[in-house]
């Protein structure tokens, strides 16, 4: 049973994986997301009260969970390097951090775009888009100190760690609108009644959030191959997979 | 002569301080940056004493991050530098002992500096005098959590190149949750309204990173030595 | 659909397509970053080999 977790630890098994799954990642993130833009932005009525600008939702959202999903998984993949010494969670870590970092850009500009026509400013110093501003501040934080050592290997774990202490912000940025009075609204997916929204514009939000999802695996399976290319540099693997 | 982890951790804290008052204008430098920084708002804003009270808390604060991540320099990069900080972490007493050593001597030089300083700081910028224990209670704390998210910070960026740009980078981020905690109970005393609640937060916010910070300070401490 | 049209997203069209439109640079520009930094390492792993190969004989 914990073949298939050995097998993920080992460099080149990674990286032909990566190389075959991305297509089909690319592929599936292509069409979800044309059906979600589509669906989205010619099909579902307009809001009652926000008109068409709540068809924002439909980059916003996505980008937004992901911003926080993909922050989780470095963080995950850095713990699982550090204690089980894997340098295949340093590779993962690190191919995540641009990524990540590109879309909670994505979900705060976006995010100041639409506060405009709902709430009148562009930005609030509120306790959502805080704690989103500090999750960039946290991604930059990961790849400057990564970056900052002449030793890479030193500089994964010393990202590793600090990508692990970090992650005290996700529960911050998820309940941010439960603990505190927020101009964000609240949670409108995940309610004990079913999501709150109806299901012309609830189905390609979905899609969408699937299609970030699936474009995050893509990037993730190009980048990945890179980061382990780099870290394996000297390994007789490398000569055959470079050929291609 | 076998010591045991307490001894050394107080006996630690005394060379820490026995060091740092040997040379005074390292425990100076940052409580006179604290003093500059909170000078220059007023004189950027040119407000009303009246009007300053209301910026106040926030001006304090900002200052007392900034001159503690000043301060977190002499952390770390002194023993590191002549090579005391390998035998300390060959000494058998685990880093984590050591660690906390450090931080606790760090704060008590600089965070309970300025601590002790802010009700002069504070009558310059406005702030009532039935403010004044919140305002005491808050820094405390909040000097407190610093030095540790320092310390996490310091550990990792020790002998970088620029390391303190990183240096702030890492933990100004952290420290954020702080700042509002911290400001805004000063704030609450300000206006007259019960800072009860913020600072229970900022006190919860203390308890954890006291908890945690030792063991990632000791495992940033452990990746640099390695 | 809303009057105006398609285009007019009932009078938010200036918040609405900027936002779509750097949602589209991002990913594009996700891909196109991931694509070569893949094919730089490639590069260098390429002439680390030959540099141990030639330091070999």
């Amino acid at each position: 049973m914990w073949t298939w977790f050995y097998k993920l630890a080992s460099p080149p098994y990674v990286y032909r994986v990566a190389a075959a799954l991305m297509p089909w990642f690319l592929g599936l993130a292509a069409v979800t997301i044309g059906y979600g833009l589509i669906g989205g932005l010619v099909f579902a009525p307009p809001d009652y009260q926000q008109g068409d600008a709540f068809r924002i939702i439909y980059v916003h959202v996505p980008s937004a969970i992901l911003s926080v999903t993909v922050y989780t998984i470095m963080a995950v993949a850095s713990a699982i390097a550090l204690i089980w010494r894997i340098k295949v969670g340093h590779a993962v870590a690190a191919a995540s951090a641009p990524i990540g970092a590109s879309l909670t850009l994505l979900a705060l500009v976006t995010g100041s775009m639409w506060g405009k026509p709902m709430w009148g400013t562009y930005w609030a110093w509120d306790p959502r888009l805080t704690s989103e501003l500090i999750l960039l501040f946290l991604y930059v934080g990961v790849m400057s100190l990564r970056s900052a050592f002449e030793d890479p290997a030193r500089g994964d774990r010393a990202a590793a760690l600090l990508a692990v202490v970090g992650v005290v912000n996700v529960p911050i940025v998820h309940f941010s609108v439960v603990w505190w009075n927020s101009l964000h609204q609240g949670s409108t997916l995940v309610t004990l009644e079913g999501p709150k929204m109806q299901s012309s514009m609830l189905w390609p939000l979905l899609s969408m959030l699937l299609g970030f999802t699936l474009f995050y695996g893509a990037v993730l399976c190009i980048r990945v191959q890179g980061e382990v290319l780099q870290r394996e540099r000297q390994s007789a693997w490398v000569r055959e997979a470079i050929k291609s | 002569m076998t010591v045991s982890a307490w001894e050394a951790f107080w006996l630690l804290v005394q060379r820490e301080l026995r060091l740092s008052f040997r040379r005074p204008e390292q425990l100076l430098q940052p409580l006179v940056f604290f003093l500059i920084v909170t000078t220059l708002f007023p004189l950027g804003l040119s407000l009303q004493l009246s009007l300053l009270r209301d910026i106040a808390p926030g001006v304090l604060w900002v200052a007392a991050l900034l001159s503690a991540l000043l301060s977190l320099d002499f952390l770390f990069k002194s023993d590191a530098d002549d090579g005391t900080l390998e035998q300390l972490a060959l000494s058998g007493h685990g880093l984590t002992v050591i660690v906390a050593a450090k931080t606790l001597a760090h704060w008590l030089v600089t965070g309970l500096a300025l601590v002790l300083v802010s009700p002069i700081v504070g009558t310059a910028l406005g702030i009532p005098v039935g403010a004044f224990a919140t305002m005491l209670g808050s820094l405390a704390l909040g000097t407190l959590t610093l030095s540790w998210l320092g310390a996490v910070g310091a550990g990792l960026t020790i002998g970088l190149r620029r390391g303190n740009v990183l240096l702030s980078l890492i933990v100004l981020p952290l420290a954020m949750p702080l700042l509002i905690f911290g400001a805004g109970a000063t704030d609450r005393a300000i206006s007259g309204t019960n800072p009860a609640g913020a600072l229970y937060l900022l006190a919860a916010l203390c308890v954890f990173t006291c908890t945690l910070a030792p063991f990632a300070a000791a495992a940033a401490l452990r990746i640099t030595l390695e | 659909m809303s009057g105006g049209g398609f285009w007019y997203m009932g009078g938010y069209a200036r918040y609405v397509w900027p936002c779509i439109g750097f949602a589209g640079v991002v990913l594009v520009w996700n891909l196109w970053s991931a694509r070569r930094s893949l094919a730089a390492a490639k590069i260098r792993a390429s002439r680390a080999l030959a540099m141990a190969a030639s330091e070999a004989r």
